[in-house]
């Protein structure tokens, strides 16, 4: 298996719940060494995949691949693990014993205060799990992930209920370890964690990609850009002939326009107009993730990639 | 990533080790629940039927009526204690730790092994309480024949055990034993481990005999003496541990099915 085998290759997946469509011909490939964002609202079929990935569940048609093979194989190889939301923990096991009941498991398998240590949690490793707090559990699920030191990590709403500095610690941790190579996708409500953290983000809506890009590509074409300038005398009609331009705003003696290549509308505007003091802002990803996941949001046709 | 691929493995027996079995094992021992169950009321029943002075001069076969109670009273606890350990399954599923052991390598035939074997550690655990107590009350029976009960009815509860995990598949709550703790006073009650089914009408007498406690209960004081037909109590467990095996596995594997 040579490292441009994709880590996760979706093709063409439906999986229906009786009459509901929760996955509609989705494809997907996820390169190794990736850092993916998985955004939607809910209900778009991002919990769903995520099963698929895992081989928890089967596709109803089309396939999923993880490193080429069976998702189950990679489980048992623990060459994937995940941090779910759904998965419990035994309230009467301690955290330690939690971690070495599970590292038990995987051949070969991390040493278990190294897990611990890693995921901020050595210090209260003798605590039963009922006793510890929500964001304690989630870092203890995070540890569990770490046993089998993953090729690939999926993480479904990992920081939940952690603090700040719980969350950036987290964060720390797994931009280090994608740094080495580690492949990671995730899910988010966290729009700014998206933001910051992954390379690639792919939005989810009834169970469709509807964009795939990198942060600053989904800004840009859910929203195009505003281009805001000081300009007298505005010729609106000839502001919006200017290739991608979809509104002319004028405010006194500013003009705001809008529209999808901010650059034809820069230069446009300094080569053959007075204008001066020129701005050019993009929306921020939670209004391009609000304009692109709504419901009567158009159809997917502009997607990237 | 600092594992190469190559050297992965698939771990042998499912995932079943002696080191998740010890981890389990303390779980249960730490829970007072269980303990109080297991440890502490199957002695306080002994006490109750079978502390009256008179039995430890009355003979049963081999032995007195002090030791005859003492034998069931065991073999209930081991009831309660098989069956509450084949039911943590319930508890587990309830909690979503199956799910996040569906992360793991682990074989569901592995983890129901564990289970199984937790269970019977405890049913043994119940079984020597009651014996300990029920010696120093005056039980009289000879050794080998006190050892051969206690084995035959440690092993028959095994049935429990079967019972418990189907119950665990069947019923999502995390606290299906206090549906079951009922359940299994009825049958104990059935069986004639509580008092001899002779003190019943012959409709219910006959109606007993199909009952899951009722084969445990003759075969593990078959030491005794002649006490029922030792046939028919071999048939009555065979086929009820066919049917909670059976119906175990059937709800395992739908539970752990890939939909």
């Amino acid at each position: 298996m040579n490292s441009s085998t994709p880590a996760i290759s979706i093709d063409g997946v439906v999986k229906k719940f009786g009459d509901v469509t929760a996955v509609d011909r989705l494809s997907l490939d996820i390169q190794q060494g990736e850092v993916v964002a998985f955004l939607g609202p809910n209900g778009a079929g991002k919990t769903t995949t995520v099963d698929m990935i895992l081989g928890l569940s089967n596709p109803t048609s089309g396939t999923v691949k993880v490193f080429g093979g069976d998702p189950r194989h990679a489980i048992a190889l623990g060459r994937v693990a995940a941090v779910m939301q759904t998965g419990g923990l035994l309230k009467d096991f301690t955290v330690r014993e939690t971690v070495e009941l599970t590292g038990s498991l995987f051949r070969p398998s991390r040493p278990v205060d190294e897990v611990l240590d890693r995921a901020g949690i050595l210090d209260i490793g003798d605590r039963l799990v009922g006793k510890a707090s929500g964001g304690q559990q989630q870092r203890l699920r995070f540890a569990l992930a770490l046993l089998s030191d993953p090729d690939l990590l999926i993480l479904d709403e990992p920081t939940t209920g952690m603090d700040v500095q719980g969350r950036r610690d987290f964060w720390d941790a797994i931009r280090s370890d994608a740094e080495r190579g580690r492949t990671t996708v995730f899910a988010t409500h966290y729009l700014e964690e998206a933001d910051a953290y992954a390379d690639r983000i792919v939005l989810v809506r009834r169970g469709k990609i509807v964009a795939d890009g990198t942060a600053a590509e989904i800004k840009a074409m859910s929203a195009g850009r505003t281009v805001r300038a000081t300009l007298e005398a505005v010729d609106t009609a000839a502001l919006a002939k200017v290739d991608g331009v979809d509104s002319v705003d004028v405010r006194g003696d500013s003009v705001l326009i809008h529209g999808s290549d901010s650059d034809a509308i820069a230069r446009y505007l300094l080569n053959h107009t007075g204008a001066r003091d020129l701005e050019i802002t993009s929306r921020n990803l939670e209004e391009a993730f609000v304009a692109l996941t709504a419901d009567d949001a158009k159809s997917p046709e502009g997607a990237l990639a | 990533m600092s594992i190469a691929t190559e050297a992965r493995r698939i771990p042998p027996l499912g995932g079943f080790s002696p080191r998740f079995y010890v981890l389990e094992l303390r779980r249960m021992l730490r829970n007072k629940r269980s303990m109080i169950f297991t440890l502490v009321m199957p002695s306080a029943f002994f006490l109750l039927f079978g502390g009256d002075a008179s039995y430890r001069t009355d003979r049963s076969g081999h032995g007195n009526v002090t030791a005859y109670i003492m034998v069931s009273m065991a073999v209930y606890g081991a009831m309660i204690a098989t069956t509450a350990g084949g039911a943590m399954v319930a508890n587990e599923r309830a909690l979503g730790w199956s799910r996040q052991l569906r992360l793991t390598p682990l074989k569901p035939v592995a983890y129901v092994a564990i289970k199984v074997l937790v269970a019977m550690t405890m049913g043994a655990v119940a079984i020597v309480a009651v014996f300990v107590v029920g010696n120093l009350r005056g039980a009289d029976l000879p050794f080998g024949r006190l050892l051969a009960c206690g084995l035959i009815g440690w092993g028959c509860t095994l049935v429990f055990a079967a019972f418990g995990l189907f119950m665990g598949y069947l019923l999502p709550s995390e606290n299906v034993m206090q549906l079951l703790g009922p359940s299994l006073a009825i049958l104990a009650l059935a069986g004639g481990l509580f008092t001899p089914l002779d003190n019943f009408s012959h409709g219910f007498q006959e109606f007993a005999k199909f009952t899951p406690a009722y084969g445990v209960g003759i075969l593990s004081r078959s030491p005794f003496g002649s006490d029922g037909n030792v046939g028919l109590a071999a048939v009555n467990i065979a086929v009820w541990t066919a049917i909670f095996v059976g119906g175990a596995a059937w709800r395992m594997s739908k539970d752990t099915q890939r939909v």
